[in-house]
């Protein structure tokens, strides 16, 4: 049982990144970014690449700068290019299959037998005892997460948030929304090229579909998040994405364990409760206007 | 200070909804000039205005500012040096931010060449955004930590008008910024933008719908009609002018009844 537990902390705090990445592109820059999927994958693959080479903590920074090159990727095809957001996205994330073979040597997966990875290495230190998988997941979380709440924060962080919000204002104000969607982009890829590195090295391995879904998921745990802990500020929804990526492995757990739905069908469960989820607001307006036409045809009957 | 010279736009050229927004017109406005710009509806008023914020590239002709030329500079870098209010209330601010974040958005106009891009607002700036707010005498300075969305549309379009001039700009264009807002908040947000022109020297360029706004108002009024500026008066002859006497020399000019329907409907 605490095995259980302690995997869904793990895996939890681990694709919580992606959720943060998403928070980020889908909630502040108010773009679906497509990406994810793609970025996911090319982050664990440059990390388990470069772990099997012997470089397991450099993996996690080059991780990370290869997602942001693919966020960058998105952003110029959807600023200067003039494709529409969600069309960038997917060309970016079909490019990346390609990119992604090449990094693990065209082949469609790659393993990690004996190397150090980064928990292995936090293990032979002594740090954290039995819990150091949880540790290390756990602090490079918070710390992207902390990092994430100083940087929106500042200038460029503002200014960022505001072109979600007005892209007009954003350009009144001096700022090149292009600028700005461009960084966004790239910081929420790099986030989520780290999500894949730290997975990839936890999991000691990497397949070129691991990444099917992740934005989905992603979207998932951003929706439970803000449902438990509420929406409004940075800080907030920070703290959301990571309750609601831990809440969301634990649901994965309880389902793979007791069986309530076949394992094979948490994905379609999934995709359900995201599309109910952002489709709510239009279903309620909807079922407002039914209530009230119904009532006045019972008047007009009368 | 302000220099359009010649300039056209055509719109949707070579398609049965081709129409000639601006037909070379010039227009230049000295340092501290207020002029208002009333015409008919499709005149070109608001067109004029996008010309020099540089919401789209005019077709031929060139526009100057200070002396150097931005007849292609790109929007936001003319936004540096012009500020500009639309009609609607809602386009000016950020909604989900709060009003101190979207007064430090504004100051970036300023600061950019003197802080870092990662700097964060100071307490010297909440108390110079605070006492500017109290200047707009709603309350604001109280609720800078709450978000723009739940302000009223004349709250927003004051802040609006803050933001724009929080750094002094060359230039402030208004295309109908009260048009929108009930009567009582239209004055109040008129004598807020009375005050803040003329105590920072702005030049200024408001469209109005309002006949008696734009002889009050300024220094300037013009008149425009089919892309073209066909009246212009100032000085002695403004002073001496009624709203009668204004559509008379409309008349006069064009050839035709000044044709606006707020306009008429208008007060």
């Amino acid at each position: 049982m605490l095995q259980i537990v302690q995997t869904a902390l793990e895996l939890g705090f681990q694709y919580a990144l992606v959720a943060m990445a998403l928070f980020l592109s889908y909630r502040i820059l108010d773009i679906a970014d497509l990406t994810t999927d793609g970025s996911f994958v090319l982050g664990a693959a440059v990390s388990v690449t470069l772990t099997a080479a012997g470089h397991p903590v450099l993996a996690i920074p080059a991780a990370m700068l290869a997602g942001a090159c693919a966020g960058f990727v998105t952003a110029f095809l959807q600023t200067r290019l003039g494709v529409p957001s969600i069309l960038a996205g997917i060309i970016t994330n079909t490019g990346l299959y390609t990119v992604n073979l090449m990094t693990m040597g065209w082949k469609s997966n790659a393993s990690l037998l004996r190397a150090d990875t980064v928990f292995t290495l936090l293990r032979d230190a002594g740090v954290g005892g039995a819990w150091y998988e949880l540790l290390l997941s756990a602090s490079v979380t918070a710390a992207a997460g902390a990092l994430l709440w100083l940087f929106l924060g500042t200038r460029l962080g503002l200014s960022i948030r505001a072109t979600g919000d007005n892209r007009d204002m954003v350009r009144s104000s001096s700022v090149n929304p292009a600028f700005t969607v461009t960084v966004g982009l790239c910081i929420a890829n790099a986030l989520t090229g780290l999500s894949g590195a730290v997975v990839g090295q936890y999991q000691k391995t990497v397949d070129t579909n691991m990444g099917a879904g992740i934005v989905v998921i992603g979207l998932a745990c951003l929706i439970i998040g803000e449902t438990l802990v509420g929406r409004g500020g940075t800080g907030r929804g920070i703290l959301a994405v990571m309750a609601g990526s831990v809440v969301y492995r634990f649901i994965y757990a309880a389902v793979l364990n007791t069986r309530i739905v076949p394992i094979e069908c948490l994905k379609l469960v999934t995709a359900l409760v995201v599309a109910l989820a952002i489709a709510a607001p239009a279903i309620k307006s909807g079922a407002v206007f039914q209530k009230r036409r119904l009532a006045a045809g019972r008047r007009g009957a009368r | 200070m302000l220099r359009i010279d010649h300039v056209s736009k055509t719109f949707n050229l070579g398609t049965v909804n081709e129409k000639t927004a601006l037909s070379d017109l010039s227009l230049h406005l000295k340092p501290g000039d207020f002029a208002s710009i009333i015409g008919s509806n499709g005149a070109g008023k608001s067109t004029l205005l996008g010309a020099i914020a540089g919401s789209f590239i005019v077709d031929s002709g060139s526009i100057a500012l200070d002396g150097r030329d931005i007849t292609f500079t790109p929007d936001h870098r003319r936004s540096v040096v012009i500020g500009r209010l639309f009609q609607d209330p809602l386009r000016g601010t950020a909604p989900s931010m709060t009003i101190e974040e979207n007064l430090a958005l504004a100051y970036l106009r300023s600061t950019k060449e003197r802080t870092s891009p990662f700097s964060r607002i100071g307490k010297k700036d909440k108390e110079f955004f605070a006492e500017k707010l109290k200047l707009l005498g709603m309350g604001l300075e109280d609720r800078m930590r709450q978000p723009v969305g739940l302000l009223s549309g004349g709250q927003r379009q004051a802040l609006t008008l803050l933001m724009a001039t929080l750094v002094t700009p060359k230039l402030l264009l208004l295309d109908e910024h009260t048009a929108a807002l009930d009567p009582g908040t239209a004055e109040k947000v008129l004598e807020l933008t009375r005050i803040i022109v003329a105590d920072n020297h702005i030049t200024c360029l408001m469209v109005t719908h309002n006949m008696k706004q734009a002889l009050d108002m300024g220094n300037r009024t013009l008149m425009m009609a089919g892309g073209r500026i066909v009246l212009d008066v100032s000085g002695d002859e403004r002073a001496g002018m009624t709203v009668d006497g204004l559509l008379r020399r409309f008349r006069a000019g064009t050839g035709h009844e000044l044709d606006n329907d707020r306009m008429l409907l208008s007060d």
